[in-house]
């Protein structure tokens, strides 16, 4: 089943079940890494009807290990859209009213042009032949994606974590284009901590001796424990210790005293392990390599001479952010300097603090007061477009 | 919130200071109330500033432009002279540093208003006079070990604290316990008096 699923991300790393958006030489991206990407495609997920002004088209931006299946069955997992919580028909997003497009970031491994896809220079998985992308490059290749459904300014932007790093680099790089912005338990830059995390997720994949220095498709292998590993180490920054004491104390897992030995006695580990070994059936190791690259590497303000509220001056996007108080991958802080940012620049901004022990994931899950913050932000940018209930 | 939410009269007569289309900064903005009553209408572009979580987060499930803060210590913030009005409605006595709010104010807004209740009233007079207690009236239920407010003024120790900024006074409204103007033409003391709580219209 594993092998199975393995082939299956293989697959739709160059023929994904989504649509699929090409552009040849004539339409390279250019990336800041200093190079073009070129022949490079973008797979895609939409949902609902682009209206006549093309005035609804909302766009959702995935976090690290997200995907364009926003809304719909994940074809590899089976698993329905990672925010089916929030959109669809009659949702708090409501795909009867709105046009939502996400794409897969470029980087990643269920469609766009990443480390899986075909280098069409050698026939070979480009692995770590592909530039480093970053979080300006993976937006700049969803502009055009943009550019080709005619939508000339998006009615909303929003996602979380890397998703609202994509957020703020859209008001940011193309304010004209958003009306509103909503980026959730997110920062303007990746802190220190943060990046060290994914400096022991990286080099937990790189210890793995099926790696092959991440030309494992070309020896038949995948590094499936040393990216196991690092799924686990990163797990626990997606929640908070007062969740996993909730859900698993010290509680043992089938079995009535610890063992003395190395086995999972603890359900907590049971619960990691199984964490990790799911993703692996899913996510391509180099891709999590470049997608957590881009995340160290983001700092809107360092982008604008170390002013923040340079980033969005004279912006008239609306923009929300949204924390958790339990989030300690994006403490409220990080929120709240963006928002101190956006008040120095004049901007339209709402921000709001939730209460949940469920840390980083909170975005994810089903939280009211997350929800009613969003309609009631979303509820009144629409009245202020002009599109009808 | 630093005072009854029922006995707000003074929302109006705030509002009716602002024309239409501005731009609004309320600090202290509670539920809403007030940018609630302004974007109804005047069409104006509110802002709101709230230091409690629950009341920003009910205010933007409302589709309210409003982020916590603390009036204290976030005023900083905000460009010089960006909005056209900055208004603090009866939130200026529960700040830790007053003066300094009231000079962020007259800062970030082209003008600031500012409403209060009158530490002056005859009412509180009375209580500190005949009982020696602490008041505690309708506008005011607290008791003083629990209070926000925490630094009351009397109208006139407010015109004074205007003076030191170097404030103008473009107008100014005494309200009466029920809720009424009181006639233009009285002086400073009769305000101070029987005035329960003042609006003031300031620029600098």
């Amino acid at each position: 089943m594993a092998v199975l699923r393995a082939r299956k991300t293989n697959n739709e790393a160059d023929q994904p079940s989504s649509p699929v958006l090409r552009f040849g030489s004539d339409k390279p991206l250019k990336l800041d890494a200093g190079t073009l990407l070129s022949p490079f495609q973008i797979a895609y997920q939409t949902y609902g009807t682009l209206n006549d002004a093309r005035s609804n088209a909302i766009l959702v931006c995935h976090a690290l290990t997200g995907d364009q299946h926003v809304a719909s069955t994940n074809p590899v997992t089976g698993k329905p859209g990672w925010w089916e919580v929030l959109i669809g028909p009659g949702k708090i997003i409501d795909t009867n009213r709105f046009f939502v497009i996400c794409s897969n970031v470029i980087g990643g491994c269920l469609g766009s042009t990443g480390p899986a896809s075909t280098n069409p220079a050698t026939g070979k998985p480009y692995g770590l032949d592909l530039p480093i992308i970053t979080i300006r490059d993976m937006v700049r290749a969803q502009q055009m994606l943009i550019d080709h459904f005619g939508v000339e300014k998006l009615f909303c932007v929003l996602g979380g974590s890397m998703g609202g790093m994509q957020v703020l680099e859209w008001a940011s790089s193309y304010p004209e284009r958003v009306f509103s912005a909503l980026p959730i338990a997110t920062g303007a830059r990746h802190s220190s901590q943060n990046i060290a995390f994914h400096e022991v997720g990286r080099q937990a994949v790189m210890a793995d001796p099926d790696w092959h220095g991440g030309k494992y498709f070309e020896h038949g292998k995948r590094p499936e424990k040393g990216l196991a590993v690092a799924r686990m180490a990163a797990h626990i920054t997606y929640l908070s210790e007062a969740a996993l004491h909730r859900k698993f104390g010290r509680n043992l897992q089938d079995r009535e005293a610890l063992t003395f030995g190395f086995d999972a006695d603890f359900q907590i580990e049971s619960y990691l392990r199984h964490q990790g070994m799911t993703f692996v059936d899913r996510f391509d190791a180099n891709s999590y390599l470049y997608m957590t690259r881009s995340m160290d590497y983001f700092d809107l303000a360092a982008d604008h001479g170390g002013r923040l509220a340079d980033a969005f001056a004279g912006t008239r996007t609306r923009f929300c952010l949204v924390s958790f108080t339990s989030d300690w991958l994006f403490p409220t802080e990080e929120s709240r300097s963006i928002v101190h940012a956006l008040n120095a620049a004049g901007a339209s901004v709402s921000f709001v603090e939730i209460e949940t022990d469920r840390g980083h994931d909170a975005f994810l899950l089903d939280e009211p007061e997350l929800f009613a913050a969003i309609n009631g932000f979303i509820g009144s940018a629409a009245r202020a477009r002009g599109l009808s209930a | 919130m630093s005072v009854n939410r029922d006995q707000r009269v003074d929302l109006e007569v705030v509002a009716n200071l602002i024309p239409p289309q501005s731009r609004v900064l309320d600090v202290g903005s509670g539920d809403g109330s007030l940018l609630e009553l302004l974007q109804d209408t005047k069409q104006v572009d509110g802002r709101g500033l709230e230091l409690s979580q629950r009341g920003v987060n009910e205010c933007v499930a409302r589709g309210l432009s409003v982020i916590q803060g603390d009036a204290d210590k976030d005023l900083e913030f905000y460009p010089d002279k960006g909005f056209d009005f900055v208004v603090l409605s009866q939130t200026l006595q529960a700040t830790r540093n007053p003066k300094l709010v009231l000079d962020e104010l007259l800062r970030i807004g082209n003008r600031a208003i500012v409403s209060f209740p009158n530490f002056g009233h005859w009412r509180v007079r009375l209580s500190l006079f005949i009982q020696g207690r602490m008041p505690v009236t309708k506008d005011l239920p607290y008791s003083w070990y629990d209070t926000p407010n925490i630094h009351f003024c009397t109208i006139r120790d407010f015109v004074n604290l205007c003076d030191e900024l170097g404030a103008t006074v473009e107008k100014a409204t005494a309200l009466d316990a029920n809720g009424q103007k009181i006639g233009l033409s009285m002086p400073w003391w009769f305000w101070n008096f029987f005035g329960q709580q003042a609006v003031f219209l300031l620029k600098r």
